[in-house]
């Protein structure tokens, strides 16, 4: 298991070499993407208008973070990652329209994103999830937001980030998924978990 | 005659404990994280306990909200017949949680089922919730907030069993609920099952469930030893925290009971994260006691 430090923008190169279980600290740009994000995203990519972020090269980050309006400014207080499951009916196509290269969340992606990640060249890495003062503190401040119509949790945050991590890699550019090899491994143990309730 | 607390001081002290609630997690959860900690073989799931229980610090010294989902928030009110507010706690309680959102600050997460709309300020249709229990001949109130997670909600089942699977079959849905949704609901969970009712009836037990302290038991005996049986069945899946393999999958499972119709074994799965963010507060007269998060009484002293 490797460590990396990276600074965005991030190339398909770079993240091709990493495996399943490496753990990534990235700093520079981050954007958040949720459901309503995601689709407007694809939306707009469909019918050929202009993006008002750029994905390409930097990190979708799935949250909704806790905000606070500061004057003209607004800060982070709490940011941890959503569950990426939802996302799922997105994201091959978000990787292959978008371009974006390390996508954080929690929880886990399907298949179709793990298939994306291997022919587009994407990983999938996790944060604590909960662990939302945690990961806030790595913001260092809200560059912009777009979408803010869509509600404060699913706007777009365009976020500059230092040392954001640590981000485990579940998904690799092999299209190897960690959590489907583990609902495996854990699907065994199910008999024994019945015959503990008498079944 | 009894003095009463005012409106407005009662409205505060109930935002201050949602707030709280946000903020600082009861000491019975953070009891448990730090034990499943201490007893975690697996380095990479207690890499995953270490950030939680730095969350936890983090969140209280910097008093920010330790996770960002506000959650969906239910209040479980146990009022007197005769506690003065009864009325005016729904007006209350809302006025409350926008006074929470705005101070702590708390995410904005009531959304219109239709529009999609997001009302800002954590109120909306039917939102908060509020579930009563009256209780006879008492002037007192004890309110209960929840902040009840999004991710951790989705693995909510309700379903109505032929009795010859019997309670055992019940427990299986919990079981493969648990195994089903491996990392999405942010584990070590802690598992509500109700059991009997109707569907609606055993769901709410579940929900209910998810209040009780961890490692409190039902004073049934025979559905302590379900509580029991239920939790090693859960940690035998080896899910682990946030589903990276491990010894703790569930911090604890509650089971709660109603008898039910001859012709049905209704149950009820709820799971919250290990985020599981309550607090509870009692209004007795003019003083109003903090009961889960103790520290605010000497506070606001």
């Amino acid at each position: 298991m490797a460590e990396y430090h990276l600074t965005t923008p991030i190339s398909e190169e770079q993240v091709r070499k990493f495996r399943i279980g490496d753990i990534l600290f990235v700093s520079g740009t981050l954007i958040s993407a949720r459901d309503s994000g995601h689709e407007r995203t694809l939306e707009y990519l469909r019918e050929g208008k202009t993006l008002p972020v750029n994905f390409s090269g930097n990190v979708l980050y799935h949250v909704g973070p806790v905000v606070k309006r500061e004057g003209e400014n607004w800060k982070i207080i709490s940011a941890g990652p959503t569950t990426s499951a939802r996302l799922e009916m997105y994201e091959a196509e978000f990787i292959e329209k978008t371009g974006v290269k390390i996508i954080v969340g929690k929880g886990g992606m399907g298949e179709k994103t793990a298939e994306a990640c291997k022919k587009f060249g994407a990983v999938y890495a996790i944060f604590t999830g909960g662990a939302g003062a945690l990961a806030a503190k790595a913001v260092e401040k809200v560059e912009k937001v777009e979408w803010l119509d869509l509600g404060v949790p699913e706007a777009l945050w365009i976020m500059k980030v230092k040392e954001f991590g640590p981000l485990t890699v579940v998904i690799d550019s092999t299209g190897k998924n960690f959590y489907a090899d583990m609902k495996k491994k854990v699907e065994k143990n199910l008999e024994k978990a019945y015959s503990i309730i008498g079944l | 005659m009894l003095i009463m607390i005012s409106e407005d001081l009662l409205t505060n002290k109930i935002a201050k404990m949602v707030s709280t609630a946000a903020i600082y997690l009861p000491e019975d959860v953070k009891t448990a994280l730090k034990n499943a900690y201490e007893k975690e073989g697996n380095p990479v799931a207690k890499k995953v306990f270490e950030s939680i229980l730095e969350n936890i610090k983090v969140a209280e010294n910097e008093k920010r909200p330790l996770c960002q989902d506000t959650g969906t928030i239910i209040y479980y009110i146990k009022a007197g017949e005769n506690f003065p507010f009864l009325g005016k706690l729904p007006k209350i309680l809302k006025e409350a949680t926008v006074k929470a959102t705005v101070a702590t600050p708390l995410r904005p997460n009531a959304v219109d089922v239709i529009t999609g709309k997001n009302s800002g300020n954590n109120i909306g249709e039917n939102i908060p919730w509020i579930e009563w229990e009256i209780v006879p001949n008492s002037e007192e109130a004890e309110i209960t907030v929840m902040l009840k997670g999004g991710g951790s909600e989705a693995p909510s089942i309700a379903k109505v069993l032929p009795p010859g699977l019997g309670v055992k079959g019940a427990l299986k849905i919990a079981i493969d609920d648990v195994f089903e949704m491996g990392a999405k609901p942010c584990p070590p969970v802690i598992v509500g099952v109700g059991l009997g009712g109707t569907g609606d009836i055993a769901m709410k037990l579940a929900k209910k469930a998810l209040l009780r302290p961890i490692g409190s038991r039902n004073p049934r005996k025979k559905v302590a030893e379900l509580e029991d049986k239920l939790l090693e069945a859960l940690n035998t899946l080896g899910w682990g925290p946030h589903g990276v393999g491990g010894a703790t999958t569930a911090l604890d499972a509650h089971i709660e009971t109603a008898h039910r119709h001859p012709a049905t074994l209704a149950v009820g799965v709820a799971t919250n994260c290990w985020a599981s963010r309550r607090s509870t507060l009692k209004v007795m007269g003019d003083k109003v006691e903090y009961l889960t998060h103790k520290f605010l009484n000497k506070e606001e002293e």
